[in-house]
């Protein structure tokens, strides 16, 4: 009875994207289906990095997806109390991002005991086409 | 017969009377705020205040680590396009970025960068974030940056 008082973790990341600021900043939203989600940044003028080829800025992309492995990664790790905290990430521009809503995935390559790998991906019109990829490490310990 | 009645100028200095726009003139720059503070060639330095709508963690108020990435991200792709002769923009390949130690609440980052090596066709950076001094860092960034094809250095003025 008291297990359907407290909030799930699905609630939980829900809550944690809704209360950080920087995740506000950049409009991110994510929708979630069990242990898996998709995150869904919407453009925003402010997004944008360079005016004359209306792209949006690397930079944002960049952490769009670093919150969205974040965000995985806490669905998944019921023992976290907290979101994991990043040990590295490497990101990968593959193609222009364009002046439209932006969409990723997270994916857990290995999930250890102190850290795990995750690699995620970002793309606007077409899935298989993405615009940045990131592969990034986190501590999963409770410490 | 050359005409060098009038000195060209190298990108870097171009860029280096330019520091305000170089930030200022795009609205990801604007909303991080971030600034480049010094810019010499294939070197800049740059600040990134703390600000409230930044934040990561709520809990402690420690700014996000996306913030971080895009401003080593452009001091990066600024070294880069500063130690090249001839003005010309670079695109972001790849950029790591090690997580070495949390920043402190409501203190403003520092950052630098350098370009420590350059190919026909490709930049290579390392760059660092801190508070007080490089011994101390919070992060550690390397990137590879493509050159993109060639532009006037006027070009940059309006950037």
């Amino acid at each position: 009875m008291a297990d359907e008082l407290l909030p799930s973790r699905a609630e939980q990341v829900q809550a944690f994207l809704g209360r950080t600021p920087f995740a506000q900043e950049i409009g991110m939203r994510c929708e979630v289906m069990g242990d898996e989600m998709t995150a869904i940044m919407p453009f925003q003028q402010k997004l944008i990095g360079n005016f004359t080829i209306q792209a949006l800025h690397g930079g944002a992309i960049a952490a769009f997806l670093e919150l969205t492995a974040m965000a995985q990664v806490y669905l998944v790790t019921e023992h976290l109390e907290r979101p994991p905290r990043p040990i590295n990430i490497t990101i990968d521009y593959l193609r222009q991002g364009h002046a439209k809503d932006t969409f990723a995935r997270a994916t857990i390559t290995k999930m250890g005991r102190r850290m795990c790998s995750v690699r995620a991906e970002a793309w606007q019109d077409e899935r298989s086409k993405p615009v940045t990829s990131l592969l990034a490490h986190f501590k999963v310990s409770a410490d | 017969m050359e005409d060098d009645a009038t000195p060209t100028l190298e990108p870097w200095q171009v860029m280096g009377e330019n520091l305000d726009i170089m930030t200022g003139g795009i609205p990801w720059g604007r909303r991080m705020s971030f600034r480049v503070t010094k810019l010499e060639k294939g070197r800049v330095w740059g600040v990134q205040p703390w600000k409230e709508r930044l934040v990561g963690d709520p809990d402690t108020g420690v700014i996000h680590g996306g913030v971080l990435t895009s401003f080593l991200d452009n001091l990066s792709g600024m070294a880069a396009s500063s130690s090249l002769e001839k003005a010309r923009f670079v695109s972001t390949l790849d950029l790591r970025i090690d997580y070495m130690r949390p920043a402190e609440p409501q203190r403003e980052i520092l950052g630098e960068a350098e370009c420590y090596h350059i190919t026909r066709n490709v930049c290579f950076t390392h760059a660092w974030a801190y508070h007080e001094s490089r011994d101390k860092v919070i992060a550690t960034a390397a990137g590879a940056f493509a050159i993109n094809k060639p532009r006037s250095v006027e070009s940059l003025r309006a950037f």
